[in-house]
């Protein structure tokens, strides 16, 4: 995992993990269109989505609410949404 | 990477696009234990699917579990029975709040007045001598007399192996009523003697099947990849069966690893809190069963296998545009 909050990193993180829970083809996280359709485009569903938000609360220690799925249609936005939650965990921890 | 846009051209796109946000989700209900008719080969009866609960026959329980159903997201209620024609309070009460397909012998005419355009799926399972054997009656006779020309009414043509050599005559027999016929096959769970499949038997239906798209494109609601899937139960590859099933009750679904499946799918029984294991009988063997909506299910919802070339994306846009059609979500 990234040890920063930078954006550029977390989604190549979080490309990382979609192509290795989701064991897709051809791609790699640096050639992963981080702007693409997860949806409509690749194909994701709910379930995948589900697999792959139990690697990230995993992995960055942040909860992904199922109600937040149909926001999320590319790595973009995901990336995003990780980056707020670290960013108020942090300030959480700050008070 | 393969993509949607990168496998189809400007046409087969804009097919995708009228389909891929659908979001269906679909529940079965018994809506009654009773039926007018006794078919041999009926999975409710022959897996005493009747006897699983007492029916609820207060119609403001009815009412209330509905709402729940509309509240947990269900955007489709696939009424079966028993007939559900025999309880058109409840029927009614599924359709004034639910988008609704109802499942009918077709022997009891519905009154239009009362459901505009509720999609009926009318059972139909062979000739006259067919349907006498199985069925005890020629339903034909009468539920065509009934829907005429309704353009919300299609037959659920349940195809046995006696039928190989005859499908053409009975859809020319549907068409020239003008209604449209969907195709599914017998998954023989009484154990009929020569109503049981073999593969030499499933490969002429399938190219049967094939041949009857082509004659009546207009008439019959298909695909000849439903055709191959329905009548190989492979997929991709992969063999049908409790795994792969994608219509097991969700509450009660604790395979693992859990294969791709409908999103919240229950199938009720007419007490409305019984849940049966799936969409057919719980007593059937998974690797024999045919039934048609679990097939069609299992290749949508395995849309990212099919995004591989541009033969397997068309394949699965022509099976969920079927599914789409039966049960109203886009037009004929």
């Amino acid at each position: 995992m990234p040890t920063g909050t930078d954006i550029e990193k977390i989604i190549l993180h979080v490309a990382e993990i979609m192509i290795n829970e989701l064991k897709l083809e051809d791609v790699t996280p640096e050639t992963f269109d981080p702007e693409i359709d997860l949806v409509d485009e690749v194909g994701i569903d709910s379930m995948d989505l589900a697999t792959v938000a139990l690697v990230l609360r995993d992995q960055y220690g942040i909860r992904i609410d199922e109600d937040d799925y149909p926001k999320l249609t590319n790595i973009r936005l995901i990336s995003e949404y990780i980056e707020k939650k670290l960013n108020e965990k942090s300030e959480a921890a700050a008070c | 990477m393969k993509t949607v846009s990168s496998l189809l051209d400007k046409k087969w796109y804009e097919r995708y696009k009228k389909i891929s946000n659908l979001n269906i989700r679909s529940s079965i209900y018994d809506v009654t234990n009773r039926c007018n008719l006794r078919c041999k080969g009926c999975f409710f009866f022959s897996s005493n699917e009747e006897k699983a609960a007492p029916e609820e026959m207060d119609i403001r329980k009815w009412e209330a579990f509905i709402d729940r159903e509309k509240k947990r997201g269900v955007n489709l209620a696939i009424l079966i029975g028993g007939e559900p024609t025999l309880c058109l309070d409840r029927v009614e009460a599924f359709y004034k709040h639910l988008p609704t397909f109802c499942a009918t012998n077709g022997l009891i005419k519905i009154s239009r007045d009362r459901f505009p355009d509720l999609m009926l799926g009318i059972s139909l399972w062979g000739n006259e001598a067919d349907e006498k054997l199985l069925r005890g009656k020629d339903t034909f006779s009468i539920s065509s007399r009934n829907y005429e020309g309704d353009p919300n009414v299609y037959y659920l043509y349940t195809l046995t192996p006696m039928q190989i050599g005859k499908i053409d005559q009975i859809i020319g027999r549907i068409r020239d009523v003008d209604l449209k016929v969907h195709l599914q096959l017998l998954s023989n769970d009484e154990g009929i003697d020569g109503f049981n499949w073999k593969p030499e038997v499933l490969n002429d239906l399938r190219f049967e099947m094939d041949d009857v798209l082509d004659k009546f494109p207009d008439t019959v609601i298909s695909s000849k990849y439903y055709h191959e899937i329905i009548t190989t139960g492979k997929m991709l590859g992969r063999v049908f069966g409790w795994n792969e099933c994608p219509s097991v009750t969700q509450p009660l679904d604790n395979r693992s690893p859990r294969p791709k499946r409908l999103i919240e799918f229950i199938r009720w029984a007419s007490d409305l809190k019984t849940m049966h294991r799936c969409c057919t009988s719980e007593t059937r063997d998974c690797f024999t069963c045919k039934d048609g909506a679990a097939h069609m299910s299992w290749v949508m919802v395995n849309k990212r296998a099919h995004i591989r070339t541009t033969k397997d994306l068309q394949n699965w846009i022509e099976i969920y545009e079927m599914f789409a059609k039966l049960y109203q979500f886009i037009p004929w």
